[in-house]
């Protein structure tokens, strides 16, 4: 191509957007139904009023902490695959405490949940952590059979141990008791002040330690080049097992908020597929921090505006995951495009 | 022995064989020094395609053909972005493991749960299947068993008795030597990738026209990919251990739904569902961790040598990198 940069760099980073977008207009087709009728609704249900915008934040909250902590993750070159599985953790973990565990004071037990919920992800992903560094297995396969592995938990207990002694659904847990649940800001405007500061706080928190720190460097110093780091006298074992074990707090802490505000009860696959989600959106942010809050808002958004689409016009929540997975695969592929062929060698 | 036993191994053979076959086309991908790990979504999507092409056209020829065109797709965009495009071939395989499975799950929406869905018929083998006990359990399945044991000696022989399968493991171990000896690296490595594709292709056909019959949004087979994958690798890339691998993992899973039946054990059918994937992470700490050399060290010292390379595995050197040779 001929542009000058200037033209051609917004032209690069706008055209998978476009081509994304027509795709999955393409697939919308294929199934007779509208594109712009499709992308109207979803307009329409994220922000028609307060409370859908509420919805919005409600998806962007353990979504933004999921991803922020996979990007601590990529940072230390490690494949978090689990991080789904960490989140389930997270969720069992705050429902038990919300269930079962007695704490005396009624507005110290919530914190208390949320906190189970980040212990339960952080265990979680020392699971996976130990499997590789201390059993060879990669964290991608320890990651899959881990994620399998939680949600079969879940739904054991769920059907069995948890429920109720005079018998209840096999579907969901019964109601947490409302101490349990998170506080809102206002009835109308139902989003959880302190999950939403914990949220920007964790932003904030990833990309000054990316950044700033020597946590951060070493982190970044073993994702480039394990063997080299080893040799400079760099942790790596250690460094990969906190860079899990923080990304295991976020992604239970994001799993508490599905568990103790969005359901206030425990069902099977209640991550609501986030841990994915959050996978594709750190390749977006090409494993950046800053990125994060932004792209996640937008599919966020998203997200939440097509409950109202699988509801008025039949089409089924996947498309969600058609259309950032082809996004996610245009801008791999133009990445390359824009590499100069003289570069080959160095990769 | 009893009916009920051969029948449990009857059912053994015909569930590993999807397995069989997905790994050990990702066996030809890997042994090129090509990761592609879009295998659980390409199972998936060539699957919905399979049922997809089958019922349009009304016979399942088609819709195997189609279903092992769209893996070699799937596998052909891979290569591409992997080598053409230098892009990272894990990060290109999960985006497009999770693309394809979703894909698969919007596009077929038309095709979920069909009321008579096409299935690929049982084909006794005249003589052999009329031999007490080996005839019942391995010789009157459809064509899908018998194309995978084909496959696995074909795939043996080409890897390890001819020259262009001597090019191949040389071009996932040491490309730059196989180079200089003339063989044009990247182009094999898109050869093997699409026949490796198509091959997973055929896998995703014959659990969608096979033991799993028809399509819905739910699919049993969601996961299998990854226990393929997990089979290579158990597998030290070597095609007969693949199929002890697959047939291992399926006499598992034949053995947790006998107890699930039987009125004597109980334990939750949900903790059962466990079980693949506990194997699945012991297998791989038992061939990547440091228990085979433990045990090897136990042994005689003679039979050691032969020991490790019985039970190590190691990957192709190259696997997973770039060639940038020609």
């Amino acid at each position: 191509m001929t542009f000058p940069t200037i033209i051609r760099r917004p032209l690069l980073l706008l055209l998978p957007v476009v081509i994304a977008f027509a795709l999955t207009a393409l697939c919308l087709l294929v199934l007779g139904a509208d594109p712009l009728e499709v992308a109207q609704t979803v307009w329409e249900g994220a922000f028609k009023d307060t409370a859908k915008l509420a919805g919005v934040l409600n998806f962007w909250i353990p979504l933004t902490l999921t991803s922020i902590g996979l990007i601590i993750t990529f940072t230390a070159g490690l494949w978090n695959i689990g991080v789904e599985g960490q989140m389930m953790a997270g969720a069992i973990a705050a429902s038990w405490s919300a269930l079962y565990l007695p704490i005396p004071q009624p507005e110290l037990c919530v914190v208390a949940c949320v906190m189970c919920g980040a212990l339960g992800g952080a265990g979680w992903a020392l699971m996976v952590g130990l499997l590789k560094t201390r059993f060879g297995v990669n964290e991608i396969f320890g990651g899959v059979a881990l994620n399998a592995i939680i949600n079969t938990i879940a739904i054991y207990l769920i059907s069995g141990p948890w429920q109720p002694l005079e018998g209840g659904s096999a579907q969901f847990t019964p109601p947490f008791p409302t101490e349990a649940w998170l506080p809102v800001m206002s009835p109308d405007f139902q989003v959880p002040l302190f999950m939403l500061i914990l949220a920007v706080v964790a932003v904030i928190g990833v990309v000054l330690a990316l950044k700033g720190t020597r946590f951060g460097l070493e982190l970044r110093a073993a994702g480039k080049s394990p063997r080299s780091a080893l040799l400079l006298g760099v942790p790596v074992t250690r460094s990969a097992l906190l860079a899990l074990v923080l990304c295991g707090v976020l992604a239970g802490i994001g799993g508490s908020q599905r568990v103790l505000h969005t359901y206030h009860s425990l069902r099977p696959l209640v991550s609501g597929g986030i841990g994915f989600y959050a996978l594709l959106i750190a390749l977006l942010a090409n494993f950046r921090a800053l990125p994060v809050p932004f792209l996640t808002f937008v599919l966020a958004a998203i997200v939440a505006g097509s409950t109202r689409v699988s509801i008025l016009l039949g089409i089924d929540q996947s498309l969600i995951g058609v259309f950032q997975g082809i996004l996610v695969l245009v801008i791999l592929m133009t990445a390359g495009l824009r590499q100069p062929r003289s570069d080959a060698g160095k990769g | 022995m009893n009916d009920p036993f051969l029948n449990m191994l009857n059912s053994v053979v015909a569930n590993a064989t999807p397995l069989v076959i997905a790994s050990m086309g990702e066996v030809l991908t890997e042994r090129a020094g090509v990761i592609n790990l879009s295998l659980n979504g390409s199972i998936l999507l060539s699957a919905m395609v399979g049922v997809a092409a089958a019922s349009i056209s009304g016979t399942a020829l088609v819709g195997i053909v189609a279903a092992a065109l769209m893996g070699a797709l799937i596998a052909l965009l891979l290569a591409f972005t992997a080598i053409r495009l230098r892009q990272d071939q894990v990060a290109v395989g999960f985006v497009l493991t999770l693309l394809c499975g979703d894909l698969a799950r919007f596009l077929g929406k038309p095709f979920n749960n069909l009321p008579n869905p096409i299935i690929v018929p049982n084909l006794p083998i005249p003589i052999l299947s009329e031999i007490p006990v080996i005839g019942r359990v391995f010789f009157q399945h459809d064509i899908f068993v018998y194309f995978s044991v084909l496959l696995v000696i074909a795939v043996w022989w080409w890897l390890y008795r001819t020259r262009p399968g001597l090019t191949l493991r040389a071009i996932g171990e040491r490309p730059e030597a196989a180079f200089s000896r003339g063989a044009r690296v990247n182009l094999l490595r898109y050869l093997y990738t699409a026949i490796g594709g198509a091959l997973v292709g055929v896998a995703g056909a014959a659990y969608s026209l096979g033991i799993k019959a028809g399509w819905s949004s739910s699919p049993t087979m969601d996961g299998d990919g990854w226990i393929a994958l997990a089979i290579v690798i158990f597998a030290g890339w070597h095609p007969f251990r693949v199929v002890f691998g697959a047939y291992l993992l399926a006499a598992m899973r034949a053995i947790a739904s006998g107890i699930q039946q039987s009125p004597d054990i109980h334990i939750s059918p949900v903790l059962l569902n466990m079980l693949p994937w506990l194997l699945m992470l012991g297998t791989l700490i038992v061939v990547s961790g440091g228990v085979v050399e433990r045990l090897v060290r136990l042994m005689p010292i003679r039979f050691q040598d032969s020991a490790r390379t019985l039970l190590r595995s190691t990957p192709p050197a190259s696997l997973g990198t770039r060639f940038d040779g020609d």
